[in-house]
């Protein structure tokens, strides 16, 4: 039974644990618009770059001379997964939920007997995924200084694919994150990177539009924007999907902490009847005895 | 060849304008153009120069760092890797777009030697024709 002083200080750190959650939701609301304003004006860029990719691949894509990121080597023995977490935690089984989903496909291609490797985005990823593949983890990006999530972000980690894969490093690219549904809703999603898939566009045949120049060197031009644009989209997705969780996760904590406190005050009260009552008799009793 | 067509201007982050042109002059890659209502549909990339925008509200000029531009009958994109006004340009954005140029220009493959050379002569050159 605890006694009345340890009820009160329980009450008492509930309470500013409380202050806490409920201020990091404030905050996670407010990065949370400011996130959900980025990739909505990121997204008009985006849809065009898939439009016309779209009518490039249907054309270009197919023929023998295409590019390799579209065309892909012809094999996939090595595999390279982008795991895009958070930087912090306290934002409920975001992270976990991406991480597991990589964790299933690494699964799922090493019993097939493909070779894995691994580029971590955020802290959170790594350290879940150290703890049983750190031999796989081949580089990891840093976002921790980064306030606002910038197309040159997602242009040097395109890069360093890039290079990876004119190096023959890998075979396939896929990219984990969290599609942004709502604040109670993320969506822990794979996309594959190289070879590119877009989806063809049947309105406007490929045909249609005449290309300067040619339609080979603009796809070459092209597409390693496109995936550029691809990694970006995944990355403020996947910053709004963290404020909405954390959000979400902040909000359960601030209740849960309201509940505990509703709970220990009765508590309280009721130990402190019990205390009076107690020395009531006891006075009762004393005077009994004279 | 009259009337009016829908330009876009767009960069990775943001969608810059949005409005009903007159005609637009574009820095091709492989040199400048015009784009008039009724264009026939062509895609074309890019090189750092002036864009330079005709509306009924006048003229206003853009400086792009590359990118491309999709252009049908009835309307203009440019989808820009960088896009800046032309009177809130400044030496350090221009500096940076050299200094970017020449970074890539650095660690490129034999493959795209030739196009990253040109890039950085054509981003130098904009320093020509901006009086800072």
């Amino acid at each position: 039974m605890p006694s009345l002083k340890d009820l009160k200080n329980r009450i008492d750190s509930v309470t500013s644990t409380r202050k806490i959650t409920k201020a990091m939701q404030m905050v996670a609301a407010a990065k949370l618009r400011r996130a959900q304003d980025a990739a909505e004006s990121a997204r008009p860029y985006a849809d065009r770059m898939s439009a016309v990719m779209g009518n490039l691949a249907s054309g270009a894509g197919k023929s023998d001379s295409a590019p390799k990121l579209i065309s892909g080597t012809g094999r996939s023995d090595v595999h390279l997964l982008i795991v895009a977490t958070a930087e912090r935690g306290l934002c409920g089984g975001f992270n976990s939920s991406i991480v597991r989903l990589a964790k299933s496909h690494i699964e799922k291609l090493q019993s097939v007997g493909s070779k894995v490797k691994i580029i971590t985005v955020g802290k959170k990823g790594r350290e879940q995924l150290k703890r049983e593949f750190s031999e796989l983890i081949i580089n990891h990006v840093d976002l921790s200084d980064v306030k606002r999530i910038s197309y040159n972000n997602a242009k040097s980690i395109s890069d360093d694919i890039v290079g990876r894969f004119e190096a023959n490093e890998f075979d396939v690219c896929t990219i984990f994150y969290n599609e942004f549904k709502s604040v109670i809703s993320q969506i822990p999603t794979a996309l594959q990177l190289i070879p590119a898939v877009f989806e063809e566009t049947e309105d406007v045949g490929g045909d249609f539009y005449d290309y300067e120049p040619d339609e080979n060197e603009i796809l070459t031009e092209l597409l390693p924007r496109a995936m550029t644009t691809n990694i970006f989209t995944a990355l403020l997705e996947n910053g709004a999907s963290e404020q909405g969780a954390r959000m979400s996760a902040m909000d359960n904590a601030t209740r849960n902490a309201g509940d505990m406190i509703d709970k220990l005050t009765i508590e309280y009260n009721r130990s402190r009847q019990a205390v009076i009552t107690n020395e009531l008799i006891e006075i009762i009793s004393g005077a009994e005895a004279l | 060849m009259s009337g009016l067509m829908q330009f876009d201007l767009v960069s990775p982050e943001a969608a810059l304008v949005s409005m009903e042109i007159i005609s637009v002059e574009i820095p091709g890659a492989e040199g400048d153009f015009t784009a008039l209502p009724q264009h026939a549909p062509l895609i074309t990339s890019l090189r750092p120069g002036f864009l330079k925008v005709n509306s009924n509200d006048g003229t206003k000029e853009y400086v792009v760092s590359g990118g491309f531009v999709e252009i049908n009958a009835t309307s203009t994109s440019v989808l820009a890797e960088q896009a800046f006004e032309r009177e809130n340009i400044t030496k350090d954005i221009i500096d940076e777009l050299v200094i970017d140029a020449e970074k890539a220009l650095a660690n490129c493959g034999e493959d795209s030697r030739d196009a990253l050379e040109k890039r950085l002569y054509d981003t130098k050159l904009l320093l020509d024709f901006l009086d800072f």
